[in-house]
């Protein structure tokens, strides 16, 4: 090959260097990338899978187990299998006694930057939102983010009322934010002050997602009572993990 | 290559290592990086993290392009070294979320970015690909180290100030103000702008000591 163009090489050099480097160093890189990837890969999916079990036994004060199940095109529940995620899956939290708790729901919608996506906790019994917590969103540092620590703005989710209608299948009344401090019904969300567009976000987020998910989850909770293989406090993690 | 190695300028010093720290600080006198300086310095920890992510990639990424300095031609070592960093970043990026997922939503788009970070190119380019392995992982020591030490001194005041906390530890009693702008996109200009001046007030007052009889106007212009 050098030969072959020996009488250019002053111009250009010999082609064989220039694939040896780009080949030799992108298999190396390569193979780098992919034994990281094996080796972190379980990890993750492990840190993941703890993370969601947090959040669900977050917002459902009183779980000790969980299940995920999703929702079939049958219109029915089922154990959620691999690869089952939102916006189908719901996640089923149970009591010591492994009675059915409540269940989290994840939802998801426009904030003040950025998407904002929530988990929150449905109770069937008292028919009411019993927690909420932010799991991913961009809003801006000491205002629109005290969506996700300020107490009083929480402390709207140990009981917020979303009651369904006479006929089951709509809600009473619909979630709304209203200005800080003048909260007067179960379904309203005291406000942030300095933060209403975000409290507004959450409030839209939760009214969508609950006016499609409430009357579902209580038509069907029968079919979430039994308790599939529930994953437990404290107790390994994972779907994911291997 | 022993040949190439002895070759190369000079023997290895601590002043590889020392030089990015102060003289030839990546953020206060290269000014390098910029993006990731302001955007991720908002508190103690992102600063921190974001500045040992990128010392882990410059360290390897220097040590990889000064072993392969001979294998690499001249006229595809741009392509090679990117190659080299995007690997390396890719690596941190699933080591960061095997470590935390909340660090790694914390620094966000960040990591990925550090592909782009000139101060990594610059090294391969200027320092790796022309020295022994020895002393381009003291460069990327140093210069890692330096880049750090800037971020940690923008994330620092800027946590102080915008959250009144250090390292998420509260500072100052329930009653003081934060003063928000801080942590906002606009307080990291206006951090690094103060640090800049102070950074260049001691570079002159210490060249005016040096030389006393020139001007400081002509020896602070670059």
């Amino acid at each position: 090959m050098r030969s072959a163009h020996g009488h250019a090489n002053a111009a250009h050099p010999p082609i064989w260097p220039l694939y040896r480097a780009l080949v030799g160093v992108g298999l190396v890189c390569g193979l780098l990338i992919v034994s990281v990837f094996v080796l972190t890969g379980p990890v993750i999916a492990r840190n993941e899978a703890a993370a969601l079990q947090q959040a669900v036994f977050k917002v459902l004060p009183g779980a000790v187990a969980r299940a995920s199940f999703t929702l079939g095109p049958d219109g029915s529940f089922h154990p959620a299998g691999e690869g089952d995620a939102p916006p189908k899956t719901v996640h089923a939290g149970y009591d010591a006694g492994g009675r059915l708790v409540g269940v989290a729901i994840e939802a998801q919608g426009m904030g003040y930057q950025d998407t904002i996506r929530v988990l929150y906790g449905y109770a069937p019994q008292s028919q009411a939102i019993v927690g909420m917590a932010v799991l991913s969103s961009k809003e801006t540092p000491g205002l629109g983010d005290k969506i996700e620590k300020d107490p009083a703005f929480l402390a709207n989710f140990q009981a917020l009322d979303v009651s369904l209608a006479a006929d089951g299948e709509s809600l009473q009344r619909a979630v709304e934010a209203v200005k800080s401090g003048s909260k007067t019904l179960p379904s309203q969300i005291d406000g942030i002050t300095g933060a209403t567009i975000s409290s507004q976000a959450i409030a839209a987020i939760l009214r969508q997602s609950s006016a499609q998910w409430v009357p579902l989850v209580y038509r069907l909770q029968g079919e979430l009572e039994s308790e599939p293989a529930a994953e437990r406090k404290g107790e390994g993690e994972t779907d994911g993990g291997r | 290559m022993a040949g190439a190695d002895r070759n190369a300028a000079g023997a290895m010093s601590t002043d590889d290592f020392i030089k990015g720290l102060w003289r030839e600080n990546p953020v206060f006198v290269q000014v390098l990086g910029m993006c990731p300086v302001l955007a991720v310095s908002n508190s103690a920890v992102n600063a921190l993290a974001m500045g040992l992510a990128t010392t882990f990639v410059l360290v390897l990424s220097n040590t990889l392009v000064s072993a392969l300095r001979q294998f690499i031609p001249r006229q595809v070592r741009i392509a090679t070294f990117i190659l080299i960093i995007a690997t390396f970043v890719t690596v941190v990026d699933y080591l960061i979320q095997a470590i935390s997922l909340e660090l790694h939503r914390a620094l966000g788009a960040f990591i990925s970015l550090i592909v782009v970070n000139c101060l990594i190119l610059g090294r391969a380019e200027a320092f790796a690909s022309k020295n022994t392995v020895a002393r381009s992982v003291l460069d990327g020591l140093g210069m890692g180290a330096g880049f750090t030490l800037g971020l940690l001194c923008l994330g620092g005041a800027r946590e102080i100030l915008g959250n009144g906390s250090l390292f998420g530890l509260a500072l100052f009693p329930a009653a003081y103000q934060p003063w928000i702008v801080m942590i906002l996109p606009s307080g990291g200009f206006f951090t690094l702008a103060l640090w800049l001046l102070l950074f260049n007030h001691l570079k002159l007052r210490r060249q005016m000591r040096e030389s006393p009889g020139n001007s400081p106007v002509q020896e602070a212009t670059p």
